[in-house]
């Protein structure tokens, strides 16, 4: 499919006989602000090493813009048309920031001057700051810079947000936000960070030991998992056998709270059907989904 | 016009969207003939992902409460004036059933239990017989 900027099949990668990836399925679609999350170790960074070729696979398909990765010179036509903003800051110390720039925008012909001058003047980066005197924030908006200006059709940051203060975390997102809305650019953020996750993504994959478990629209999401609480006028005379999609049962003298994932319907049809129930519907979050997913280790 | 919306409340954020715009049109916050601001606009200032605006004002567009002007953006659709004024006057029917309920002693929450359970009933009445979309 073209509208797919990554995808992959079965993607396969071991460290010293250590499943990273463990047949990693993953389909992101043009245009989206793509939120992957996991744990520490889930297989984010592994993934994001693999797409931009900088890690070799051992089996399954994985595919950026279309071209299958792996390939050297494949790997760098990758690069090319995508931007990538990494945790690991080090970028060249004894470069300033105008340096830094005009080096980079050297092996990109199809710079844009335009973005540049803006982002430069919207990020209030120093042209004459050495880059280790940055802050992080001022450092992570300086690779979007050099990103976004040199045209690129995808944007992967590995936790963009991590080590900023609460104000940076809320500009950082605001500037995602506007790239995305203004030029269109699909982006690809892998996070622990929830509360991020759930305020600007539109898609999201749960990566847990290597494997996804849980993706698609956050919105559908929503929708989809629901939190029943149903109150019985009386004592319950003995368990109810809930149907399918009842994914997690609690039970508290008359209170039963289900975390359904599915069916929800033929569920709250059920609770009704019970002589005195009182049914609620109550939404559930991103972090419930996370912890519920996750939680089985 | 200030939405105000929190991501982590569970619902759906393009609900929440369409939830506050609908209320400010009931409220006439927003008249027939206004224009909205721009998806850009919104998804900067909301923080929000712009494909989740574009689908709130889609979904208000097939409710018939906004309309696209080719070109010029999207405005709250002409004939919504009627139904701000039906609005109005259904708020006042709410607002002496709730002085009842209260009246006789019922909590917040249990007056919110009955209207979901009442409504579940009016739905699940009109949708007799086919259940399985």
């Amino acid at each position: 499919m073209n509208d797919l900027v990554i995808e992959t099949r079965e993607l396969r990668k071991s460290f010293k006989g250590q499943a990273a990836l463990a047949g990693l399925n993953l389909e992101v679609p043009v245009g989206s602000i793509f939120g992957f999350l996991g744990r520490n170790g889930a297989g984010k960074t592994t993934t994001i090493k693999v797409l931009m070729g900088l890690l070799k696979r051992d089996s399954g398909d994985g595919r950026v813009f279309g071209l299958p990765v792996g390939g050297e010179s494949i790997g760098i036509e990758i690069r090319r048309r995508l931007g990538f903003v990494t945790e690991d800051k080090e970028l060249y110390p004894y470069m300033t920031v105008a340096q830094i720039i005009r080096f980079t925008r050297s092996f990109f012909p199809k710079w844009r001057d335009d973005l540049e001058q803006r982002y430069l003047k919207l990020f209030d980066l120093p042209p004459n700051r050495k880059i280790p005197d940055l802050s992080k924030g001022m450092r992570s908006k300086l690779m979007l810079l050099l990103g976004i200006s040199h045209g690129a059709e995808l944007l992967i940051l590995d936790e963009p947000t991590d080590g900023l203060d609460p104000v940076a975390v809320r500009d950082m997102l605001r500037e995602l936000v506007a790239i995305s809305a203004a030029e269109g650019t699909t982006i690809f953020f892998s996070s622990h960070q929830l509360e991020e996750v759930e305020q600007i993504a539109d898609r999201v994959c749960i990566i847990d030991r290597g494997t996804a478990v849980v993706t698609g629209s956050l919105d559908d999401l929503k929708t989809q998992y629901l939190r029943l609480r149903i109150v019985f006028a009386e004592e319950l005379p003995a368990p109810i056998h809930w149907g399918e999609g009842a994914d997690h049962i609690r039970q508290e003298g008359r209170t039963v709270e289900i975390l359904v994932s599915r069916n929800v319907d033929a569920l709250v049809n059920q609770a009704r059907s019970l002589p005195g129930a009182s049914v609620e519907r109550l939404p559930v979050t991103l972090k419930e989904i996370f912890l519920e997913s996750v939680r089985s280790n | 016009m200030i939405f105000r919306l929190s991501p982590s409340s569970g619902q759906p954020l393009y609900l929440q969207l369409m939830e506050q715009i609908r209320h400010a049109v009931e409220t006439g916050a927003l008249k027939a003939g206004d224009q909205l601001p721009t998806i850009r606009k919104v998804a900067e200032d909301l923080v929000m992902n712009p494909n989740t605006v574009v689908r709130a004002y889609r979904e208000l567009q097939h409710e018939g409460i906004l309309e696209p002007k080719h070109g010029s953006g999207v405005f709250v659709k002409e004939s919504v004036g009627g139904r701000a004024r039906v609005t109005r006057k259904a708020q006042a029917i709410v607002e002496s059933a709730l002085e009842r309920l209260a009246d006789l002693g019922l909590t917040e929450d249990e007056m919110r239990r009955l209207f979901d359970n009442e409504l579940a009933q009016l739905h699940a009445g009109k949708a007799s017989g086919g259940k399985n979309e």
